[in-house]
C-alpha cells in the first residue's frame, strides 16, 4: 500500500548483554515518512533497539540500516537524530548556547526550526538548562533534534516525565514539525494511549522479539474483537478456523481477540478493537502467532503474511 | 489566514479519527460554519491543535475530495468547494420546529433522554435503511419519502 524507500531495514538483529539476550532475531522494515511507535513492556529491548539504529551500541547479530546506510556511516549520521530517555544536554549551559552547540556541530542546521521550537513553549532563551523544567528540556532537546533536518528522529519514552498538559503540547509539536518536514519518526512508549491517533505505524517488540509490525489501520483491519456467550467450559469450537490472539473467559461469558481467516459467523457481538485493546492483547499473549504485515517485512521474511488480505 | 474550525478528537469513542474530521467537516459545512473559499486547517496545524497524525488528516482530506466537497490548491492548502447547508436544515426551519415541539411532548409523557435517542434512531433507521451513512455523495433524501405509516411491523 505505502511502499515507499525504506527509512529503517533491521535483518535478524540479537543483542547479548552479559546476563542474555535483549533482543533476538529482530526483523522488521520502516517505510520512510510515517509515525511508528515502539512498543513493548519494560526490557522488552526498545532502548537497545533504538540505540543500535543510534549506533550507540553494537549488535551481536545480525544488523541493520538506515536509509540504506550503516548506522555510524557519514550519511546516516547526517540524516538521523536520537533523542535519548535521558535527554543529556550541558546542564550548564543556556538555551541559546545550547541552540549555538548544535549549530556548530551540525552543517545544515536549521535555526529558525530550532528557535521557532524554543519559542512556541516560551522557553527564556538565556536560562540555563539546570534551571529548566522537564517539559522545557524535553522542548530543547526536540528543538536540537529537529534543527539537525533529520530524516529519521528516533526518540526513547520522550514523553514519560512530563505532565498531561505539557506531554499533549510536546506531542503537537512533535507531529506539526514532522508533518512539515515529512520527518519519519520512530518513538518507544509504554504508555498505550499516547499512540492513538498519533502513530500511523507501530512495532510491537516482547521478549526480544517483534511480536506486530504494520500500517495502523491494517493492523486495525485485520483483526475483530469477539464477545459472546461461552458454551461449556470455554471458547466455542467454530472460533477455532481463525487465528487467536487472545482469549479470556469470565462467568458465562468469553472475550477473544482474533485475526478472522474468512467470514466469522455466530450469535456474538463484533466489533473492531481500539489501538490499546489490540496493543495489550499481544503483550499479554507471548505465545501468539505474530504478525508482520508486508509493508513491514524485509526481504526473505515471509512469516504472517498469509494471514493480511488487506 | 484564519482557522476556521479545530477539530475535537474523541480518542475513547471508537470511531476512527478521519471518520471524525470528516463527520466534523461534513456538520461544519451543514451548518454553514464553513462556506465555499475558506480552508481548512493545514495537517501540521491539525497535528499541533489536536496531536492527530499529519496522515490521518489528508486520509480525511483525501476522502472528502472524493465527495467533492473540497479541493486541494498545491501550495496554498485544501479549501471547501460546495456547501451541505439546505435551508430545511437550518434551527428556523418549519421541520426544526415539529421536531423542538414533538421532544417536549415526549418529555411531558415522561420519556428519558435515552429512550427518546432510541426512538428517534429507530424512526431514522426504519425511513433511510437502505441508505449507507459513509456513502460518497449519494443523495438518498426523499427517496423512500412516500412510505406511509400504514406499513404492519413483523
Amino acid at each position: 500500500m505505502y511502499a515507499g524507500e525504506p527509512a529503517i531495514e533491521a535483518y535478524g538483529l540479537g543483542m547479548r548483554y552479559r546476563r542474555g539476550w535483549a533482543l533476538r532475531d529482530c526483523s522488521f522494515r520502516l517505510p520512510a515518512g510515517r509515525i511508528c511507535g515502539l512498543v513493548g513492556p519494560n526490557g522488552a529491548g526498545k532502548t537497545t533497539l533504538l540505540s543500535i539504529a543510534a549506533h550507540v551500541l553494537q549488535p551481536t547479530n545480525g544488523s541493520i540500516s538506515l536509509f540504506g546506510e550503516a548506522p555510524g556511516s557519514v550519511e546516516s549520521g547526517r540524516r538521523t537524530a536520537f533523542l535519548a530517555q535521558e535527554k543529556p544536554l550541558f546542564r550548564r549551559f543556556t538555551v541559546a548556547e545550547t541552540l549555538r552547540l548544535g549549530r556548530e556541530l551540525n552543517p545544515g542546521w536549521d535555526r529558525r526550526a530550532a528557535e521557532d521550537i524554543i519559542r512556541a513553549g516560551d522557553v527564556p532563551f538565556d536560562a540555563r538548562i539546570s534551571t529548566l523544567s522537564g517539559g522545557q528540556r524535553t522542548r530543547v532537546a526536540l528543538a536540537l533534534a529537529f534543527g539537525k533536518r533529520p530524516d529519521l528522529l528516533m526518540l526513547d519514552e520522550p514523553m514519560s516525565d512530563l505532565d498531561p498538559v505539557v506531554r499533549h503540547e510536546i506531542t503537537g509539536t512533535l507531529l506539526a514539525e514532522a508533518a512539515e518536514r515529512g520527518t519519519t519518526v520512530l518513538m518507544s512508549t509504554h504508555v498505550l494511549a499516547e499512540l492513538e491517533n498519533v502513530c500511523d505505524y507501530l512495532v510491537v517488540v516482547s521478549g526480544g522479539g517483534v511480536r506486530l509490525a504494520g500500517d495502523v489501520d491494517e493492523l486495525m483491519s485485520v483483526h475483530t474483537l469477539v464477545t459472546g456467550a461461552k458454551e461449556g467450559d470455554g471458547m466455542p469450537p467454530a472460533l477455532g478456523h481463525h487465528t487467536l490472539v487472545e482469549s479470556r473467559t469470565s462467568g458465562r461469558q468469553f472475550t477473544a481477540l482474533i485475526r478472522p481467516e474468512g467470514p466469522v459467523t455466530g450469535p456474538w457481538d463484533m466489533n473492531a478493537p481500539n489501538m490499546e485493546e489490540l496493543l495489550l492483547a499481544y503483550l499479554r499473549s507471548p505465545d501468539a502467532p505474530p504478525l508482520i504485515t508486508p509493508t513491514a517485512q524485509v526481504h526473505g521474511q515471509g512469516f504472517g503474511a498469509g494471514a493480511v488480505a488487506a | 489566514m484564519v482557522v476556521i474550525v479545530e477539530y475535537r478528537i474523541d480518542r475513547r469513542s471508537g470511531v476512527p479519527a478521519f471518520q471524525q474530521i470528516v463527520q466534523q467537516t461534513k456538520q461544519a459545512l451543514r451548518l454553514g460554519v464553513l462556506v465555499p473559499g475558506d480552508r481548512l486547517p493545514t495537517a501540521k496545524e491539525v497535528a499541533e491543535t489536536s496531536t492527530v497524525n499529519p496522515n490521518t488528516t489528508l486520509k480525511a482530506y483525501r476522502e472528502l475530495e472524493r465527495e467533492g466537497l473540497v479541493e486541494p490548491r498545491p501550495g496554498q492548502g485544501t479549501f471547501v468547494r460546495r456547501t451541505l447547508g439546505r435551508p430545511e436544515t437550518g434551527t428556523d426551519s418549519p421541520l426544526y420546529a415539529e421536531l423542538v415541539a414533538w421532544m417536549s411532548k415526549a418529555a411531558g409523557a415522561g420519556l428519558e433522554q435515552e429512550d427518546v435517542a432510541a426512538l428517534v434512531a429507530s424512526a431514522m433507521e426504519k425511513q433511510y435503511a437502505a441508505g449507507h451513512v459513509a456513502a460518497a455523495g449519494s443523495t438518498t433524501t426523499g427517496s423512500t419519502g412516500a412510505t406511509t405509516t400504514g406499513s404492519t411491523g413483523e
